[in-house]
């Protein structure tokens, strides 16, 4: 954008276009085709979410008058808020969770020496290759015969994190070693460093970790949709299905209507810490 | 001694001749003693040869087993011996300096204790719902099993799924799907990311306009294209008709449902792939790209030339995430939009995992297309490490 301010007005005068037209005029409506084309199916799922059916199958591209009965539709008869409740609270407690664990364990990679230290760590980034979705059949025979109630059953089996661990491994690495020294001749627990001085300093690292996390949990899936089979401790992502099974056919615009509100958390914290989600992957990457 | 014995001792000397090769090429490369690397190569072999048959007390060595049973069991020698060689050959040679690279031990706080405290509850969660399913998962994929009993059918859940033709479409199917989605995705991103990159009035406004689908879930992405592209009320049949005059049966045929998947595989991973590209293309040099200007080349010269080689570790970043991708979190598009349908043209191979299990009968299948599964991204990762490695310079 610099360099557009450098540009001599002179030259902008001598091409063909005319005043009105802003510089490059051509990159911005090819921008613009773009961002229209991306946004479409969003803008599709927003009108539709405010028609009847029988507004919808007129292919009407324009808001309809619907909005209020597919709200209560959703809200009431489908319990979308008690859906929408239960991922919030679901991704939060993995996002919260997972960092915590991920801040004790880098603490014990970096600020202690112990015997058999890289063996563990290549013990715990070797689950870097064990997705859920390929030990899933095992897992949920396992959870179930645990008998523990829904919210663990979504929470607990992801608290524990490879790229976590290793974040703040490389993260603690590259802050100098007099800060802890200090610390430790002012006679301070690793506890205290570590929530006193480190975390303090790391907000930025933090952050990256708990939107990635975030994001990944609340869109989760597989997992959900295996391990939850009542009504009331399902989350949105799986809930969305209770739209789709009605006996006299689907109804599209509570479908839609949910789904735009279940995208609106994850859509709002992306775009607005997007820096921070960045920063996440830019850390992790250099392996 | 019967057959299935000297078979077993057969296969077992084999594997120790051939560890004892492999280490002793390594020990010599690195100038390292040889008749030290014959011995570690030779016992390395010989338990890399166990490290799967043993577990199943060398079942497919069993006179019953038919032939594909037992090259299979070699298979499994084979790639136990190729677990334990590769990484100890690797060490062979770069030496523990290798992996210490970035050593991070400030090593400042005293006990014994605290660090395996610290460690505690990570190691716990990670034993009892990652390694403990994972091995379980290799327990299962040796059975015939269903919620109430199950029994030992040594390795016929793999040999079946090697001449199942609908599985092995489906793996087909899967990396046909990938391939689309990095191909067209990628090509897609960078086109974007280059335009938007350009130096324009409100390039922070486009570029968020540009990347939000990102958190769109595949199951919000699945329900949308539902909708759009339903052959009777979608407004996709609306457009192709007013426009073209064709309408297609889209998701109720198996010849258009695929690109109906694939299509909300792409639109959800776009803003992904844009973002990267976009921090690619501020981290090149501008004086490399001004350089090449007053040299005379091109802007299309510029980008071919210079842009697109400094580009090669984000892309090479953005295939390994996008295949991941395609592999494993299509599953909620899938599952909303085809079920896998219409007649298995969707059925990827987690969309197979997932439908297997449910079948009574079909838990060691299941399990045995997971591992299969597992090794593929194992072999992902690889590949991605060892590229990394070489390309650890140009850094993002």
């Amino acid at each position: 954008m610099a360099r557009s301010l450098a540009v001599p007005t002179a030259r902008s005068l001598s091409t063909a276009r005319a005043a009105w037209l802003p510089k490059r005029w051509y990159i911005h409506a090819l921008l613009w085709l773009a961002i229209g084309i991306i946004g479409f199916p969003l803008f599709y799922a927003l009108t539709v979410s405010t028609q009847t059916n029988a507004q919808v199958f007129r292919y009407q591209l324009t808001p309809g008058n619907n909005l209020i009965v597919n709200w209560n539709l959703v809200m009431g008869d489908r319990f979308l808020w008690l859906y929408m409740l239960n991922s919030f609270g679901m991704a939060v407690s993995i996002a919260i969770g997972k960092t915590l664990l991920s801040l004790l364990a880098g603490l014990a990679f970096v600020y202690f020496r112990f015997p058999g230290k890289w063996l563990v760590f290549g013990f715990v980034l070797l689950t870097l290759m064990m997705p859920t979705e390929v030990i899933f059949i095992a897992l949920f025979r396992f959870v179930s015969n645990l008998e523990m109630p829904a919210y663990l059953n979504l929470v607990v089996p992801f608290l524990a994190s490879a790229t976590g661990t290793f974040l703040f491994r490389q993260h603690f690495a590259s802050i100098p070693a007099e800060l802890s020294e200090a610390a430790q001749l002012d006679g301070a627990t690793p506890l205290d460093y570590l929530f006193r001085v480190l975390v303090p300093i790391s907000w930025n690292t933090i952050g990256a970790l708990v939107v990635i996390q975030f994001l990944y949990a609340w869109n989760m899936y597989l997992w959900p949709r295996m391990i939850i089979t009542s009504q009331e401790t399902q989350v949105v992502q799986v809930g969305l299905r209770t739209l789709l099974a009605v006996e006299t056919g689907v109804s599209y615009g509570p479908l839609m209507l949910a789904a735009v509100l279940a995208s609106i958390p994850p859509v709002l914290i992306f775009v607005l810490l997007q820096k921070q989600f960045m920063s996440g992957f830019s850390l992790t990457r250099d392996k | 001694m019967t057959t299935s014995q000297i078979q077993i001792v057969g296969t077992l000397l084999l594997a120790a001749l051939i560890g004892a090769g492999v280490m002793a090429q390594a020990f010599q490369q690195a100038r390292r003693p040889l008749w030290l690397g014959i011995i570690i190569g030779a016992a390395l072999g010989t338990a890399g040869a166990l490290l799967l048959q043993a577990p199943l007390n060398f079942c497919t060595f069993d006179p019953e087993r038919d032939t594909g049973q037992f090259i299979f069991g070699l298979i499994l020698s084979a790639l136990g011996m190729a677990a334990l060689l590769l990484p100890a050959r690797w060490l062979a040679v770069n030496g523990l300096a290798g992996l210490s690279a970035g050593q991070a031990t400030h090593g400042v706080f005293r006990g014994r204790l605290t660090p395996w405290l610290l460690l505690l509850p990570t190691l716990a969660v990670l034993v009892l719902f990652l390694y403990y399913p994972f091995i379980d998962t290799f327990r299962l994929s040796t059975l015939v099993a269903s919620r109430t009993r199950s029994a030992f059918i040594c390795v016929e859940n793999f040999t079946d799924l090697a001449s199942d033709s609908l599985y092995l479409d489906s793996v087909l199917r899967t990396f046909v799907f990938s391939g689309a989605i990095v191909l067209v995705g990628l090509a897609l991103a960078l086109a974007i990311a280059v335009l938007a990159f350009q130096p324009i009035k409100g390039a922070a406004i486009y570029r968020t306009l540009l990347i939000w689908p990102h958190a769109i879930s595949p199951v919000v992405a699945g329900v949308i294209f539902r909708l759009m592209f339903n052959p009777q009320g979608g407004v996709i049949n609306f457009f192709t008709e007013s426009f073209i005059g064709v309408r297609f049966p889209w998701l109720n045929d198996p010849n258009y449902a695929p690109f109906v998947v694939i299509g909300a595989a792409i639109w959800t991973q776009l803003g992904f792939n844009i973002l990267f590209y976009l921090a690619g293309l501020q981290s090149i040099p501008k004086d490399l790209v001004e350089a090449a200007a007053i040299d005379g080349a091109n802007s299309w010269q510029r980008f071919w030339s210079i842009m697109l080689p400094l580009l090669s570790p984000i892309t090479f970043f953005l295939i390994v995430t996008n295949v991941t991708f395609s592999f494993f979190d299509t599953f909620g598009a899938i599952d909303y939009l085809t079920e896998g349908g219409p007649v298995n043209a969707t059925t990827t191979m987690i969309y197979n995992v997932f439908d297997t299990q449910r079948q009574n009968l079909g838990l060691g299948k299941a399990a045995a297309q997971s591992i299969i599964l597992f090794l593929l991204v194992v072999a992902i990762t690889v590949i991605q490490f060892r590229t990394t490695e070489r390309n650890v310079n140009y850094g993002a």
